[in-house]
């Protein structure tokens, strides 16, 4: 399998120009990871107002593959309520399994990141910022409720 | 290639030994940079492992059929050859189990367990790969004795100018590498065993690197354990084991329970075998051990100073490369005084990222924390991509790494 079927352009390009690259004060919720294999290391921070992400931002390190994943995680849940961005977070899950078929409009860049799958190794790396944003949001809707 | 420097060994020729570099990764020459993971294997080995299933097999010391006897007599044959190899006074002070990780649990718990109490301290170095530190974890847990740890200095090595202050009245064990995995760091084992001795304290050094690429003394160095990675060292996986002093091995505590290691079993007690057999639970690693007297044969022929000659002389090749091409080289960058793993960090690409290209070009190379988290803390990086030498590699290698290493560059190019 040819390099550039993992390391698609727009891969390489959220990895040199990472989106939403930055802190966030004041964010509602945040939660930080890191995949001690590799020492990739992923922390999300979103601002939620009626139950919708109306910002988010990451800040990290490591491997392009986590963090190109991340830069496209802020772009794809931004607007969403937390129940699609919980779903997204599921589908793209599924996606690193092997089970889903990526729809293209739902997905946008991440279509990308499906490369990785024939790359057992670096699914961990991509799935990283997905695990921190379930995270997060599951400590949003646990405090909601208090 | 001719041989550089030390001259004596012909890596060429070696290479034809090992079936393996007739693969081609990717339809490239295969690279193979990662013999600190695992080492290769010659046909030597695989033919003693294949030769004793099909003509030798069958289980130890049970049986009185000709089969059996000479199963056992090749096994033990194999404990006398290992035992030479590292300098061991007498075959009964070897213990044949999977490798190191196996050996420093067997001592945490048949030394540790027994001897150590509250106020007691394990000493250990900023090196160590996980099997030398969690073992000691498990222990001190156990009995309330305490870790301390050697920290190092800028190029990696061991800190012993408070050596009198680290190794004190309460130090009951130094377990400490032999060679680092990570950065070839080798501490001054005699220096240490003295100290250790000094104080009543028993050495535990972790022979995984050490052994295969140097030669070992271990009455020279007048160490008490030293454990033995077959694996690493042109043989088998899972062979290998711990080489103990005899009167300390004799007053340990048995680690696993089960057949063999017995003498009596009564309902409520069992009485046990001497060393080595009182820690050698269960069916062993017959055919592993037996392959790896043709590895340590194979590594004689070669002799062991020549060994350590051919990878002193690609470490200093690979390093002055290295930096020419603007890498960071981590720990020592005298050849002299260090292993061949050789770690570097290369313009801020993930050493994740580094090896997956790196891979397409033939060159193994192993990215990651490597089994030493607390060291890559000290180093300051998450990760780092380690390239690690044996008798098959040449400064072709090298030299392919270098060019894959543009081409990561190239790749990923500057963020
Ligand atoms: C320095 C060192 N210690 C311990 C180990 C563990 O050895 P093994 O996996 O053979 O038990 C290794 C290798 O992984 C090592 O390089």
């Amino acid at each position: 399998m040819a390099l550039d079927e993992l390391y698609k352009e727009v891969i390489l390009d959220h990895y040199k120009t990472p989106r939403n690259k930055r802190g966030l004060p004041g964010a509602e919720v945040s939660c930080k990871k890191n995949n001690p294999l590799c020492g990739d290391e992923i922390t999300i921070r979103a601002h939620l107002s009626d139950g919708r992400v109306q910002e988010i931002a990451f800040e990290g390190q490591g491997c392009s593959i986590s963090q190109a994943s991340a830069s496209m995680l802020t772009e794809a849940v931004d607007g969403k309520s937390v129940t699609e961005a919980a779903a997204l977070a599921e589908k793209f899950r599924g996606m690193m399994e092997g089970k889903v078929e990526p729809e293209e409009d739902v997905f946008g860049d991440l279509v990308a990141l499906r490369g990785v799958v024939k790359y057992p190794v670096r699914i961990k790396c991509a799935v990283l910022a997905w695990d921190v944003l379930q995270e997060a949001l599951a400590g949003a809707t646990t405090s909601a409720r208090h | 290639m001719t041989a550089i420097g030390g001259g004596m060994l012909d890596a060429e020729r070696i290479r034809k030994d090992f079936p393996i570099f007739e693969r081609t990764p990717h339809g490239k020459r295969l690279v193979y940079l990662d013999s600190a993971n695992t080492s290769q294997k010659p046909r030597q080995v695989i033919d003693a492992v294949t030769d004793f299933y099909e003509r030798h097999n069958a289980n130890l010391y049970r049986a009185v059929y000709e089969l059996a006897e000479e199963a056992t007599a090749r096994f033990e044959e194999a404990r006398a050859r290992l035992a030479r190899f590292i300098g061991a006074p007498d075959p009964s002070c070897l213990v044949f189990n999977r490798g190191t990780t196996e050996s420093v649990n067997l001592v945490a718990h048949g030394y540790g367990r027994k001897f150590l109490r509250e106020g007691d301290e394990i000493l250990l170095s900023d090196l160590e790969h996980h099997s030398n530190v969690v073992p000691w974890q498990f222990c001190a847990q156990a009995t309330g004795a305490k870790l301390r740890f050697i920290s190092l200095d800028e190029e990696g090595r061991l800190d012993l100018a408070n050596l009198d202050g680290l190794i004190t009245e309460r130090t009951k064990v130094v377990a400490v590498t032999g060679q680092s995995n990570v950065i070839g760091t080798m501490p001054p084992i005699r220096r240490l065993a003295d100290a250790a001795h000094a104080v009543g304290a028993v050495i535990v050094v972790d022979g995984a690197q050490l052994v295969p690429h140097n030669r070992v003394d271990v009455v020279e160095l007048d160490i008490d354990f030293l454990t033995i990675s077959g694996h690493k060292m042109l043989g088998p996986t899972a062979s290998g084991g711990l080489y103990g002093k005899r009167e300390v091995l004799d007053r340990m505590d048995p680690f696993l329970g089960g057949g063999e290691m017995i003498m009596e079993v009564h309902r409520d007690h069992s009485t046990f075998k001497d060393p080595p057999h009182r820690f050698e639970a269960g069916t062993m690693n017959i055919a592993q051990e037996i392959g790896l007297v043709a590895a340590i044969d194979y590594l004689e022929d070669i002799g062991m100073d020549s060994v350590r000659a051919h990878e002193k002389d690609l470490t200093r090749y690979a390093i002055d490369r290295l930096l020419d091409v603007g890498a960071t080289v981590f720990g020592s960058h005298d050849a002299e005084s260090r292993g061949g793993a050789v770690s570097f960090w290369f313009r801020d690409i993930h050493p994740h990222d580094m090896a997956q290209v790196l891979d397409q070009e033939g060159v193994c190379v192993r990215p990651g924390h490597h089994c030493a988290q607390i060291l890559m803390r000290c180093l300051g990086v998450p990760a780092t991509t380690r390239a690690s030498f044996y008798v098959y590699n040449t400064q072709e290698d090298v030299d392919a790494l270098i060019e894959a290493l543009g081409k990561v560059e190239a790749f990923f190019g500057s963020r």
